[in-house]
């Protein structure tokens, strides 16, 4: 066990666990935060995704030991007042259905409206080609994100 | 941290009343140790008791915060929002005033299992007059305050008006006269006509959207308390193996573990099977240390199981008659002899997991005699009645806490991992969190079983379908009851002799045989019907391109003009005919069937299937490029769930997820059996529908006819695979015979 200091949305904090304790845990058990989800701990569902220096990264494969000084933002921490255009898209087209994968899902798609403000479906699916959504809310989550470019241009003029 | 921690003190006392009042069992504190005050029962007084409480479902308090009861476990169908909207609907109030609440599992509730698309059908009559109730109970209350008769008032956004004097009063002045006042007859309260609805039949959001978006604890798995424990549990790959040894003190010694014990467990595949319980401070500690433990199993006999050697036995019993007649209409054989054309196919299917993202999970305190759980489950009845046996508490000794659940289908029916939480719960001391790995959850499910059948059909020399022969060699279990041992056929691995096109034909002969297995089956959506309609109605699309005929106007003479049919004895299925011929017609008219020209490797299929008391018929639009990729253009489904949608939003989710559901199974999901255990062990290679693979666009059509209101869990998905695999063969002559589709080469030249 060793003590790790992390920033993560903006505040530090520090925990003690073992060097391989994958920030997926540490976020989850130690730190409280949940939003982050445990789907398959391997990299295949995307329900654990987090942004570390703004790049969409697996938390369930990302040891504590390597996240460094580098700054982590999970979905609690994507928008002060969870009103980031893609939030509030998701709310106004009711894509959830058992919302489990749903953070995963933001968070990938904000990473890409980044990258790319205007994207197309290709890229779309190209983007969240790692995100499962068991429910089958695909659809939903491509104009969700089709709607949260709209959202983010009325909110710029 | 909380889950849906009401904020109002009132609130709390009213949501714990009822359970308290039962079982008189408090338990420390409710996800939060400031706030034990959850637990008290309400005292004169109390806000609560001003508050106006009409029902277990209802609560207005003086503020006007109208809090109602979500009784059905919520797993994505929505039903946290569409039932209570049914009590907004009658009650007059303002869809923004309303509050939420999961109830706990509470005999006052009824029935709290939600399966079979049944929680609409059964709580919507109900749930019109419970919100109507209330609504006459506030009327009467302004009545009284004002002197006024009732006649002259009525209710309107969350309050009372009398419109000549343009008086009103709100629901929460009115909620502490309301309070007073008997409960009327059933005879004395007036349902709304549906013309006058408000709010049924609009886009209601879900309404745990905005914790869901951002990453509030909604989930069994975010549960958290004071002093959790974490735990793992281990048990034998080949289904039901004893733990003989294992290497408990090494575990022990490990960095974080805190204990680690065999469980004995039962042969129980739905109940408490024999493992390894490894406990620790956190999550990762336990699964660090799961991965250093070395059990000696005893297998036993399933052993010698597996998928290869089930096909083969099938193919075996394929040629000898069945053990069971489910039908035996005319007379088959001479048919077959008579047919001016014979069809020959077999169809077969693997099992399946439900594959939820939310792993199993639950969290127990165990706590002198009594037990408190938190569980992501769809069916909390069942998860009570375990664990009375396993632990020998008396059911008013158990509170269970009702979470979200982070996907269902059927999975969460059964309280395996519940039953596992309460034996590890009763030898740790504090609250315990046990999570299943993925790993666990593909190879421990309660599966899809496999199947297989066997179909000859017969023609005459019109292209009319004269004969129908189907062996299905399904599976069972070996159940031991009063010592006598006899076979069982699986959940989900039985079929009707009603089953369409059953009652159709004039000489139909339906045999099955169940296949002795020890794999766990359970229900996956739509049981049975997530199969039946991709076999049936795969052949019904071979016979009627034999016969030369379009596969809509086949199957439209098929059907017949018998309006309704009754099911066949106790057990049979009723069939309205015409509902269905109706869908058919419509899904046909909106997908333009036959009007479009297709050029080779694109096409059209159609299906139909009803269950779950849903009428629904799809077309299907695929284009398969020469190397065999399959891209699903656009699905047209037309849908008969009676008189009302209750919220467009969600209904429109379901079958939309259906429609992916569906197409996921019959693409990927495959389950290999080896040595009587699943050879995959997560997601890598048990492949599911990504996005790109979802179909471009899904079209969804209510049919408004004036049959009761039903549920849309499940009855959208079994035409989707028929619907798909029917198309295939209209763009490219390739008949999928098998699932998944993986398995069959679609490409063409
Ligand atoms: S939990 Fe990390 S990708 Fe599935
Ligand atoms: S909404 Fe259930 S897994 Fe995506």
């Amino acid at each position: 066990m060793s003590k790790y200091t992390i920033k993560v949305n903006g505040v530090s904090k520090t925990v003690d666990v073992s060097a391989d304790t994958p920030l997926l845990w540490v976020l989850r058990d130690h730190l409280h935060l949940v939003g982050t989800k445990f789907g398959c701990g391997i990299g295949q569902c995307g329900s654990c995704t987090v942004h570390i220096d703004g790049v969409p990264t697996r938390a369930c494969l990302t040891p504590i030991n390597d996240v460094g000084i580098r700054k982590v933002t999970t979905i609690e921490g994507l928008a002060f007042k969870g009103n980031h255009p893609l939030q509030q898209a998701w709310q106004e087209l009711d894509v959830p259905q058992c919302g489990y994968c749903q953070a995963g899902q933001i968070m990938t798609a904000a990473a890409l409206l980044k990258k790319s403000p205007h994207p197309t479906d290709q890229e779309i699916d190209t983007a969240l080609a790692g995100n499962l959504c068991r429910c089958g809310t695909y659809l939903r989550i491509r104009a969700g994100i089709h709607r949260a470019v709209e959202l983010a241009e009325q909110a710029m003029v | 941290m909380s889950i849906e921690m009401p904020v109002n003190p009132a609130r709390r006392s009213f949501l714990r009343h009822s359970a308290l009042a039962g079982g008189g069992l408090v338990l420390g504190f409710y996800f939060n140790a400031a706030n034990s005050a959850g637990h008290k029962v309400a005292k004169p007084g109390d806000a609560a008791e001003t508050a106006f409480r009409p029902n277990a479902f209802i609560n207005i308090d003086h503020n006007g915060t109208v809090t109602l009861i979500s009784k059905q476990p919520e797993i994505g169908q929505g039903i946290k929002t569409s039932l209570p909207m049914v009590i907004a609907e009658e009650l007059e109030v303002d869809w923004q005033d309303v509050v939420i609440v999961q109830g706990d599992l509470d005999p006052a509730y009824g029935s709290q299992s939600a399966g079979g698309s049944r929680s609409t059908p059964t709580n919507y009559e109900e749930f019109h007059r419970l919100g109507a109730t209330a609504r006459t109970m506030l009327i009467q209350a302004a009545a009284r305050i004002w002197k006024l008769p009732v006649e002259e008032l009525l209710a309107r956004n969350s309050a009372v008006h009398h419109l000549p004097s343009g008086k009103q009063l709100s629901y929460a002045k009115l909620a502490a006269t309301a309070a007073k006042l008997p409960v009327p007859p059933a005879s004395a309260v007036r349902l709304k006509n549906p013309l006058d609805f408000q709010l049924l039949g609009t886009r209601i959001g879900g309404v745990d959207n905005p914790g869901i978006v951002t990453g509030k604890p909604l989930f069994g798995i975010d549960v958290q308390l004071p002093g959790l424990l974490y735990a793992t549990y281990a048990k034998s790959p080949a289904f039901a193996g004893k733990v003989v040894s294992a290497n408990l003190d090494e575990i022990k010694a490990l960095p974080g573990v805190r204990d680690t014990f065999i469980i004995e467990g039962t042969s129980n595949l739905k109940g408490l099977l024999p493992g390894v319980a490894i406990i620790a401070d956190s999550t990762w500690a336990a699964f660090s240390a799961r991965k250093r433990l070395k059990v000696v199993w005893d297998e036993g006999k399933v052993t010698t199981q597996s998928w290869a050697g089930f096909t083969s036995k099938a193919q075996e019993l394929s040629k000898q008659p069945g053990a069971e007649v489910l039908r035996n209409d005319g007379n088959v054989t001479q048919a077959l002899a008579d047919a001016a054309k014979t069809i020959e196919a077999a169809y077969s299917y693997p099992f399946i997991s439900h594959a939820s993202i939310e792993p199993q999970n639950a969290t127990a305190w165990y706590k002198d005699g009594s037990i408190e759980i938190w569980a992501p489950t769809q069916n909390p009845e069942a998860g009570q009645k375990i664990v009375t046996e396993i632990l020998g508490i008396a059911k008013d000794k158990i509170i269970l806490h009702i979470t979200r659940s982070g996907g269902g289908f059927g999975r969460r029916l059964i309280p395996d991992y519940i039953a596992e939480v309460a034996a590890i719960a009763r030898k740790v001391s504090g609250p315990v969190k046990l999570t299943w790995t993925h790993e666990d959850d593909l190879q421990h499910d309660q599966y899809r079983a496999g199947g297989f059948h066997f179909l000859r059909g017969g023609l005459d020399s019109t292209g009319k379908l004269t004969a129908w022969h189907n062996h299905f060699v399904t599976f069972s279990h070996n159940v031991v009851k009063d010592g006598k041992s006899s076979l069982e056929l699986g959940s989900g691995a039985n079929l009707s002799g009603d089953e369409f096109p059953g009652r159709w034909i004039s000489n139909c002969l339906i045999e099955q045989t169940p296949l002795e297995c020890g794999i766990p089956m359970g229900p996956w959506r739509a049981p049975r019907s997530n199969v039946l309609a991709w076999v049936f109605h795969s052949f019904i699309d071979e016979l009627a391109h034999a016969a030369g005929r379009d596969p809509l106007g086949f199957r439209l003479e098929l059907l017949g003009n018998k309006g309704f049919l009754p099911g066949t004895g106790e057990k049979g299925i009723p069939y309205d005919v015409n509902r269905m011929k109706h869908v058919l017609h419509d899904v046909a008219e909106k997908a333009d069937w036959g009007k479009k020209n297709f050029p080779r490797g694109q096409g059209q299929g159609i299906a139909f299937h009803f269950s779950h008391r849903g009428y629904i018929a799809q077309v299907a639009e695929v284009s398969v490029s020469k190397d065999g990729k399959l891209k699903v253009d656009k699905v047209v489904v037309s849908t008969d769930i009676g008189a009302q949608i209750v919220n467009l939003s969600g209904a429109e989710n379901q079958v939309q997820g259906s429609v992916v559901d569906g197409l996921g199974a019959l693409m990927f999901q495959e389950l290999t059996i080896d040595k009587g255990r699943i050879v995959q062990s997560n997601f890598g290679e048990y492949p599911m529908l990504r996005i790109a693979d979802a179909p471009t666009k899904i079209e969804v059509h209510f049919l408004k006819t004036d049959f009761p209101v039903t549920g849309l869990g499940e009855p959208a998905l079994p035409p989707l695979a028929p619907a798909v695999c029917n198309a295939i063969f209209a763009a490219t002559g390739i008949r999928v015979r098998r699932l998944p589709l993986l398995r069959t080469d679609l490409s063409w030249s």
